[in-house]
């Protein structure tokens, strides 16, 4: 697909909005319509797009399988980390409250990492799942 | 006939939980058989999500001039269940993929008299 | 200070530790670090149990949200029993897995074995834990999906065919399970479950109540392998790796029935679901056929592993009739078989895992003469092999004694001896394997095999030793049943 031009070019449009419009997600996420759900996604199917045009071992490059597993790892860790944080800051599991002085603003930490922590797992699980079937060899 | 139009989120969710169900039993192929799963947990987002309308309801955000807000807790509910359903597809392609290199073949009754003769 | 966290610790420490080992180098370490998380589950399921039973049911509250809003876990005498079964079978499976993991599974999938191994106990701590709909669930997707990973890593073919029928029936009865929170949740605007409980009384029987109840019913069915939808277990116990088997069938079965207990008894209630509906019409001659066909099948099985998992099947029968007899001295039996059966099958599927270490086979032909060259583990056959068949001074028989007490309490004598009958049929199966073991000649090649690896043979004692134990020393399994069951009755 690479020798196409058409598809070329388009990706090479699309694939910058594609991963800005994930971050948007992400990090409009506490206002609007978003979150790591849905963030993680878009930025994974910006990569597996380019993984088409380009083949595996380019987007190797950019984001490794091993990469990937470790930071899906890492995600989920931050997730449970904050989880956690509550407990230790003298609150209960997930209690943002008491991450910052104030309630509102504990909210919103607790909330913007939590988020940060499932996009990144969404988006590096994506990609290694699509890594682990474009790389199953017979 | 308010009966098939007003509740026509119910009935699509029907009609698709039946026709996933069929392909479920009916084929043997069994990455058509996933599909037919798929279809399946997709009627059930289409029930969870149609029960959290409110006639005349907006998006839950507080703002000046709305008073009916549609209920958000089902989308978020589907949201995992989404989750959960590409996890099963994903783990249920693998496991296709894998027959398929092991067996040199992925429909159902071919698979079964491969194993018959093992045995 | 910490102790107040118990309730939310006992499923987050395996939840953080399974990432944690997925990052792990490939040598003993994963392993190691599993195993070590499991014993920490282990003593806090402890500590939990202690609590409940001195101090009433503890709940939690998620990030501090008032528990009809926020999500809740809510863990009673139960849920504190069913904690300590699961986490206490795992923490001796993963002990003894060190042996079976290296000669099962490819080094490098190891720390990604025990990741999975770690989520499936996190998922089915999880269900017994929480305390609302929705999270059951999703941990019953976690559970199930590491599951039918682990049981797709099985080196036979066949476990990757019995893995994809364990995934679809899986999935369908997860999703029926999800339709019937659905009606629940259109019709009363809650999930967390004593909500539910509350709210179902205020409004009675609606016809969505009504579908609920069966979408329930026939989910939770196709999780726990009751007659006829079963079809998924045989070949997924039989296929899938030692250790595996050894987890699954102490445990995965055992977590469904309990889900069936907090849904029947602490969502539906008990009026709604025995008086008014009848399920006890529905699941008794279910539970009878499951008995008496699944212990006539046990007995042509090629393999001692199938045979095993047939045998399974009965015995979620003898649970699930204690359950139909709706009655408080046959629920008190269904969780003391609950509690037994999960020792039993567990140390019977740990002694196929010592054969399986040295003779690479389950078949009845390749068994024989066991008896000489691996006298400990077949003698623990043996041991296990009569709790199964429910001779006194063994646990088994403790299960069957509460359990034809609760039909003779109802005047129903024909159903004892069809308890009784089925017992023989299993002495039958028990025979056929015990008669390979020490009354056939070693084939040439088993001649000379070792006993299996101590730490192996030190866990399998372990569980077959408890099975004993629990048959003389009967007071904490019987008192633990008894407060669940009036927990449950309430």
């Amino acid at each position: 697909m690479r020798k196409n031009p058409i598809l070329r070019e388009t990706s090479h449009l699309l694939i910058p909005a594609i991963l800005l419009f994930a971050l948007y997600v992400q990090f409009h996420g506490d206002y609007g319509p978003g979150g790591g759900f849905q963030a993680g996604v878009i930025f994974a199917s910006g990569v597996i797009l380019y993984a088409l045009l380009h083949g595996i071992k380019k987007a190797e490059k950019v984001i490794s399988l091993t990469l990937a597993k470790t930071l899906a790892a890492i995600g989920l860790l931050l997730y449970a980390g904050i989880g956690v944080l509550g407990i230790f800051l003298g609150g209960n599991f997930l209690d943002y409250n008491v991450l910052a002085h104030d309630p509102t603003h504990g909210q919103h930490w607790g909330i913007f990492f939590i988020e940060l922590g499932v996009g990144i797992t969404v988006a590096t699980v994506m990609i290694s799942i699509f890594y682990a079937f474009a790389k199953f060899k017979k | 006939m308010s009966i098939f139009f007003d509740l026509y989120a119910y009935w699509v969710s029907i009609l698709l939980m039946l026709a996933g169900l069929y392909i479920v039993i009916d084929h043997t192929n069994l990455f058509k058989k996933l599909i037919g799963v798929n279809i399946f947990q997709t009627s059930v987002f289409i029930f969870f999500i149609s029960m959290g309308k409110v006639d005349g309801g907006t998006a839950p955000i507080l703002e000046e001039g709305y008073r009916v807000f549609s209920n958000p807790l089902p989308h978020v509910l589907i949201l995992t269940a989404i989750v959960v359903s590409i996890a099963t597809t994903a783990v249920g392609l693998a496991l296709v993929v894998n027959i398929n290199q092991r067996f040199k073949s992925i429909d159902e009754q071919e698979i079964e008299k491969l194993e018959l003769e093992e045995e | 200070m910490i102790g107040a966290h118990y309730p939310v610790l006992q499923v987050v420490i395996p939840l953080i530790a399974a990432p944690l080992c997925s990052l792990l180098p490939k040598t003993k370490l994963p392993w190691l670090f599993a195993t070590a998380i499991a014993w920490i589950c282990f003593a806090i399921a402890i500590v939990l149990l202690l609590q409940v039973y001195q101090y009433g049911p503890l709940s939690y509250e998620f990030g501090s949200w008032p528990a009809p809003w926020g999500i809740q876990y809510y863990i009673d005498i139960v849920g504190a029993f069913v904690l300590v079964i699961v986490s206490a079978v795992a923490s001796i499976a993963l002990l003894a897995s060190r042996c079976l993991v290296e000669t099962d599974i490819a080094p490098h999938k190891h720390a990604l074995f025990y990741t999975a191994f770690l989520l499936c106990f996190t998922g089915l701590l999880g269900i017994v834990a929480t305390g609302d709909a929705f999270n059951v669930f999703v941990f019953l997707e976690i559970s199930s999906l590491s599951s039918y990973a682990l049981i797709a890593m099985g080196d036979n073919r066949k476990a990757l065919t019995a893995s994809y029928e364990y995934l679809i029936m899986g999935t369908i009865g997860a999703t029926f399970i999800l339709i019937g929170i659905g009606l629940l949740y259109s019709q009363t605007g809650t999930l967390n479950m004593l909500d539910l409980r509350e709210r179902m009384h205020a409004i009675g029987g609606f016809r969505s109540v009504h579908a609920a109840f069966a979408f329930f019913t026939v989910g939770i069915s196709l999780k726990l392998a009751l007659f006829p939808l079963h079809h998924w277990l045989p070949n997924a116990y039989a296929y899938a790796p030692s250790v595996v088997s050894t987890f699954l069938a102490a445990t995965a079965t055992k977590v469904a029935l309990y889900l069936m207990y907090r849904v029947f008894y602490t969502i539906f209630g008990f009026e709604f679901s025995f008086d008014l509906l009848n399920l006890g019409l529905i699941l008794l001659p279910l539970s009878i056929i499951a008995v008496v066909i699944s212990s006539f099948t046990a007995i042509f099985q090629p393999g001692v592993k199938r045979l095993l998992a047939y045998s399974s099947l009965g015995q979620i029968g003898y649970m699930t009739l204690g359950l139909s007899l709706a009655s408080k001295a046959g629920l008190i039996a269904s969780i003391i078989h609950l509690f037994n059966h999960a020792f039993i099958k567990g140390g019977l599927f740990m002694c196929m895992a010592c054969m399986l270490t040295r003779m690479k086979s389950t078949r009845y032909a390749d068994l024989a003469g066991a008896g000489r060259t691996m006298p400990w583990t077949s003698a623990a056959f043996v041991i296990g092999g009569l709790a199964l068949i429910g001779i006194p001074l063994t646990s088994g028989f403790i299960s069957k004694w509460y359990l034809v007490l609760a039909t003779l309490e109802k005047d129903w004598w024909w159903l004892a001896i069809i308890i009784v009958f089925t017992s023989l049929l299993a002495v039958v199966y028990v025979w056929r394997v015990v008669e390979q073991l020490y009354f056939r000649e070693p084939h040439a090649d088993c001649a000379y095999v070792k006993e299996a690896p101590p730490l192996l043979l030190a866990c399998t004692w372990i569980m077959i030793l408890s099975t004993v134990y629990f048959g003389i020393d009967t007071r904490f399994p019987v008192t633990m049943a008894t407060a669940a069951a009036e927990a449950l009755l309430q």
